[in-house]
């Protein structure tokens, strides 16, 4: 009889037992879920492994402890299709409870992944998505959402000024024909025409191209100077084939045209080439060279700005959470916090503005061949050759002012030189 | 005929058990269940054309493209269809793609087999350089949010509501695409496939019949757009692109041709694969392949024709003993 | 826009049209002799790109890889069409789907192979040069790329109209039952020309990375520009496939330039408009 009881309350008794013991205060650190958005397959596959690799290479130099929190990384494949970002957050949030979101890489996952943290009150955290309006125009809507990274058109603005200093005065752009190349060239174009520049030419050709031949001829002869913005393969193609068409103009460009993710398959014909970024990755400070070393020694590639920024992401979440005692202190709150962060990174200082986009420096790169933090061998790098410091994505424009025009596109601003 | 009602219990049964199961289970799969339903009416409807009328197409995703993008358009810019105009949206949805259909119909009609194939390519592929050009109208890349489901009475917001809705159009375009394949108009589609000659010999305007299944098919995408819209509350060229066109067709051979049902077993499994899957180990993608090639090689009529094989398998091995005793044995 | 600018822009189509021609008449033999639209095309091109990476980053010969490259993905050709294609028979719906499944297959095996980057493909330091000819600058590279072309079209067409397999070839191509009829062993010339067509998908895919890079997405992005050629020029016809390669090469090359807005619709319209009005493209045989 008793056998029975005890067989019959066994069972229920254990269950009890065990379930107090998940209640009960434990002495186990608290855990830190931080569900990352990034693409793992497709053709953006390796940028979604450098995404990943920057947040991780942060998580195994603090040993995945967030000033006594655990962190736990959960990374989903968002395969750089705005729908599929949507359900894998859905997922991150409503199956694995995070209580963050992270990451999206290109503009539409980030307007994707943006109204989610809204309806679901989660807290996002941008690190590559550089869509200006996340920031400016469409911030209201987004109250849980900060951004790490950048605005696409930030390093444009200094860049424009740079660019007037070298002493041209017509440059032709010529830049992929999607939202990231009409924000580039459009910052650009503001700053240099305001510092008494003309953008004499706008060439637009589709993302993927590869065969350049359409359009470099007809290139501007009267221009000093040629403004490029391309991303992924196109980066590598347009400089060798603009290189054997003759040119002689000296070819300056967005930061992602000659980032370290594509630096290092390009050959001398970029040599000279200069660009604008918050980050290089031959910036020379102790703490990149350490950094710089490090990661080549672990994933064999030099960082791109990709691995910088979503490892400084990861320093700034762990600053908060250091903060609060390795609590979470509550989506608003969280997004307070890092709004009032002043962090010293790789990239340099680091502070938020009041519109939840970094103030950061922005470096002008040349790209030069050397040999750099004690490699043998001589290769290309981005020598940093001026640093404008504390840029926020206004630039040196007036916020209000900014913000009452429209949004960087193919047509503002209007292209009062292309006759 | 008994076969053919058995088939519909079995239908209607599996189609409850969803209605009733899934709302029961966690938002995640709720959310998955609805995204499969949603792109399974574009399958079906690229099954009217493929199994039902012999018309391989490689752009339907044209016809999810025009609904999603109409929905978002006319959400954002206009405010419409956030209420109870969200049905008016449904039916403009299914009317633009139709039209658009009946454009690219003049077009493609004319072509059969691999043709049509690459005419049907080439279409998607102008569709989606429109999306991704026309950058006033669509947001070019950056693509089109919608800020939220539409309110009628009921908040569609609620992901089990959602969920009804769309199963209930779900159910709606699948008796819809059953009583027209089963209709006459239906059996002569399916003379077409089998003998376009003998069709037009025997005096049918076997292109006029094309062409409006063709219409049809693209009316029934734009409804799986409009429901695709506010699943994920994104629109974008992504949508439109030639991987989706080539999805709706390995999912519809996958679970069987000319059975509409077929499509969206095969629907569910690619979403289960894609979605779950990958969750759980980095290798899902050689499993999709595997699949599709499998499927492809060893099961031409997909899954739902796993049965008929069955049957013809057991009866090929009773003419085989019979055959085996007949024959005189020879040495 | 003077003569300059014409004769540049002439220039560069017809190089884009060589190295077109380069990958879409191996696409043309295998829908003439087989009936197949081979949709992992393209995925031969990349995977040819691949390959001969590997071969330059062991041996550091840009020459060696390509024969090599050619060659290995020919061999991936033959045992495509032997294992999967050969079975289904004449059954083109299901072939085309085949080769989907293999492309998308394919496409996730080269990235886990060879990673994600993007990669470029070195010629050597001679071809990277330009020529000056009349105030022109004609890279070196596009000439050779033209050279190439025309080699492989004189000698395919030579190998069709002069020697026996290549009769044997164009009589399948025309009736393959009759051709049967008479003898000539129709699989074997079906798994000839598969591999041929890999073959030039492969040697496409190391030409012309070099000018276009390697990279993922390759793959389905050649896809749709490989069949404008074999469309417009016609599918089953060598000829058709030189004029199809050079028409896209030059429309797509000036209507960039001429009316930039357009550039999205350059190679699908004029596809979509021709097919229209001959399903079987320019100078194609049904």
């Amino acid at each position: 009889m008793t056998i029975t009881l005890l067989r019959r309350l066994g069972p229920p008794l254990l269950g009890g037992v065990v379930a107090l013991g998940l209640t009960l205060p434990s002495n186990a650190a608290e855990e830190l879920r931080i569900g990352y958005v990034a693409p793992t397959t497709g053709i953006f596959a390796q940028v979604g492994k450098d995404m990943v690799d920057g947040f991780q290479s942060y998580l195994d130099e603090v040993n995945s402890d967030f000033g006594g929190a655990k962190v736990k990384f959960i990374v989903e494949d968002e395969q750089a299709k705005p729908d599929t970002a949507v359900t894998r957050a859905k997922k991150l949030i409503l199956q694995d409870k995070v209580h963050m979101l992270v990451g999206g890489l290109l503009a539409s996952s980030g307007y994707a992944l943006a109204p989610v943290s809204t309806a679901d009150k989660t807290v996002y955290v941008v690190p590559v998505s550089a869509a200006d309006d996340l920031t400016q125009r469409d911030l209201a809507k987004y109250p849980y959402m900060v951004r790490t990274g950048w605005s696409s058109s930030q390093p444009s603005h200094p860049f424009g000024q740079w660019a007037c200093d070298q002493g041209y005065k017509k440059i032709v752009a010529i830049g992929a024909d999607y939202a990231f190349g009409y924000e580039v060239i459009g910052g650009f174009q503001r700053a240099f025409e305001a510092c008494g520049g003309q953008i004499i030419q706008k060439i637009w050709p589709p993302i993927g191209t590869k065969d350049f031949g359409p359009y470099i001829p007809t290139i501007r002869q009267d221009a000093d100077a040629i403004f490029t913005l391309m991303v992924g393969p196109m980066s590598l193609q347009f400089p060798k084939q603009l290189a054997a068409s003759g040119n002689k103009k000296p070819v300056i460009g967005g930061g992602t045209s000659y980032d370290e993710f594509v630096l290092p398959s390009m050959g001398d014909e970029v040599i000279g080439h200069v660009s604008a970024l918050q980050y290089s990755a031959a910036l020379e400070t102790p703490r990149n060279e350490a950094f710089v070393k490090k990661y080549r020694a672990k994933y064999g590639k030099v960082p791109s700005y990709y691995s910088e920024t979503n490892y400084t992401t990861a320093q700034m979440i762990h600053e908060v959470i250091k903060n609060n005692k390795g609590n979470f202190p509550g989506a608003e709150e969280f997004v307070k916090q890092v709004a009032a962060l002043k962090l010293d990174t790789l990239r340099g200082p680091v502070t938020i503005d009041e519109m939840r986009n970094p103030v950061q420096n922005i470096y002008i790169k040349k790209v030069e061949k050397k040999k750099m933090f004690g490699y043998d061998k001589e290769e290309l790098w981005n020598t940093v050759i001026k640093t404008y410091p504390n840029v926020s994505q206004f630039g040196q424009f007036n916020k209000d002012e900014f913000l009452k025009t429209p949004v960087y596109s193919r047509d503002f601003p209007p292209c009062k030189f292309c006759n | 005929m008994k076969s053919q009602h058995i088939k519909v219990v079995i239908v209607v049964v599996a189609l409850a058990a969803i209605a009733i199961i899934v709302p029961n289970t966690n938002s995640f799969v709720i959310l998955l269940t609805t995204r499969a339903l949603a792109f399974s009416i574009l399958v079906m409807s690229l099954d009217i054309l493929l199994g039902y009328t012999g018309l391989p197409s490689l752009g339907q995703a044209a016809y999810l493209g025009v609904g999603a993008y109409l929905t978002a358009i006319l959400a954002t810019r206009y405010q419409f269809g956030l209420g109870y105009d969200f049905w008016l949206v449904v039916v403009l949805g299914i009317l633009f793609a139709a039209a658009l259909a009946a454009i690219f119909g003049l077009l493609a009609i004319r072509a059969t087999g691999v043709y049509f194939l690459m005419i049907t390519l080439a279409l998607g592929q102008c569709a989606w350089g429109l999306a991704y050009r026309w950058n006033s109208l669509t947001g070019g890349d950056n693509g089109i949010n919608l800020r939220a489901r539409p309110k009628f009475g009921i908040d569609l917001a609620n992901e089990v509501t959602f969920f009804y809705l769309v199963f209930f159009l779900f159910a709606v375009s699948l008796l819809l695409m059953y009583t027209l394949v089963r209709s006459p108009f239906g059996r002569s589609l399916a003379g077409i496939r089998e003998r376009e000659l003998r069709m037009k010999i025997l005096g049918y305007n076997t292109w006029l019949h094309k062409y409006i299944a063709f219409i049809i098919a693209g009316g029934f995408g734009g409804l799986a757009g409009v429901l695709w819209a506010h699943t994920a509350g994104i629109v974008s060229p992504e949508n439109v692109v030639l991987t989706t066109s080539v999805d709706a067709l390995l999912m519809a051979v996958l679970g069987g041709a000319g059975t509409l049902v077929g499509g969206v077993i095969g629907a569910f499994i690619v979403f289960g694969l894609r979605e779950y899957l990958s969750t759980l180990v980095p290798w899902w993608q050689y499993a999709l392949g595997a699949v599709y090639v499998l499927t492809i090689l060893y099961l031409p009529t997909g899954l739902m024709g796993i049965p008929e094989r069955l049957r013809q398998r057991r009866a090929a091995t009773g003419n085989r003993e019979d055959v085996k005793k007949m024959a005189p044995v020879t040495s | 826009m003077n003569t300059q600018f014409w004769l540049t822009q002439a220039f560069n189509g017809i190089s884009y049209g060589a190295l077109l021609f380069l990958v879409g008449s191996g696409l043309s033999l295998i829908f003439g002799v087989m009936r197949i639209v081979n949709l992992s095309h393209g995925s031969y091109f990349l995977l040819g790109g691949y390959v001969a990476l590997s071969v330059i980053w062991t041996t550091g010969s840009w020459l060696l890889a390509i024969p090599v490259a050619a060659l290995t993905i020919a061999l991936v050709g033959v045992a495509m069409e032997r294992v999967f294609l050969r079975p289904l028979g004449f059954d083109p719906l299901r072939q085309v789907l085949l080769t989907v499944g293999f492309a998308f297959l394919f496409q996730q095996a080269a990235l886990d192979i060879w990673t994600g980057n993007n990669f470029d493909i070195n010629p050597p330091d001679a071809l990277t040069k330009s020529i000056v000819v009349g105030g022109l600058y004609l890279p070196l590279y596009r000439i050779f790329m033209i050279g190439t072309a025309l080699v492989i079209g004189v000698v395919l067409w030579l190998a069709m109209e002069k020697t026996r397999m290549g009769a044997a070839v164009r009589a399948t191509v025309d009736d393959a039952q009759m051709a049967r009829g008479v003898g000539i062993d129709t699989s074997r010339i079906s798994m000839l020309i598969f591999a041929l067509g890999a073959f030039l998908a492969a040697l496409g895919g190391v030409i012309g990375g070099a000018f276009l890079g390697i990279y993922p997405g390759l793959d389905f992005e050649m896809l749709p520009i490989a069949f404008a050629v074999v469309i417009i020029g016609g599918m089953g016809s060598l000829g058709g496939a030189a004029i199809g390669a050079l028409v896209v090469g030059l429309a797509d090359n000036f209507g960039k330039a001429l009316f930039p807005e357009v550039s999205y619709f350059t190679l699908y319209a004029p596809m979509a408009l021709i097919l229209a009005v001959k399903p079987t493209g320019l100078f194609g045989r049904e």
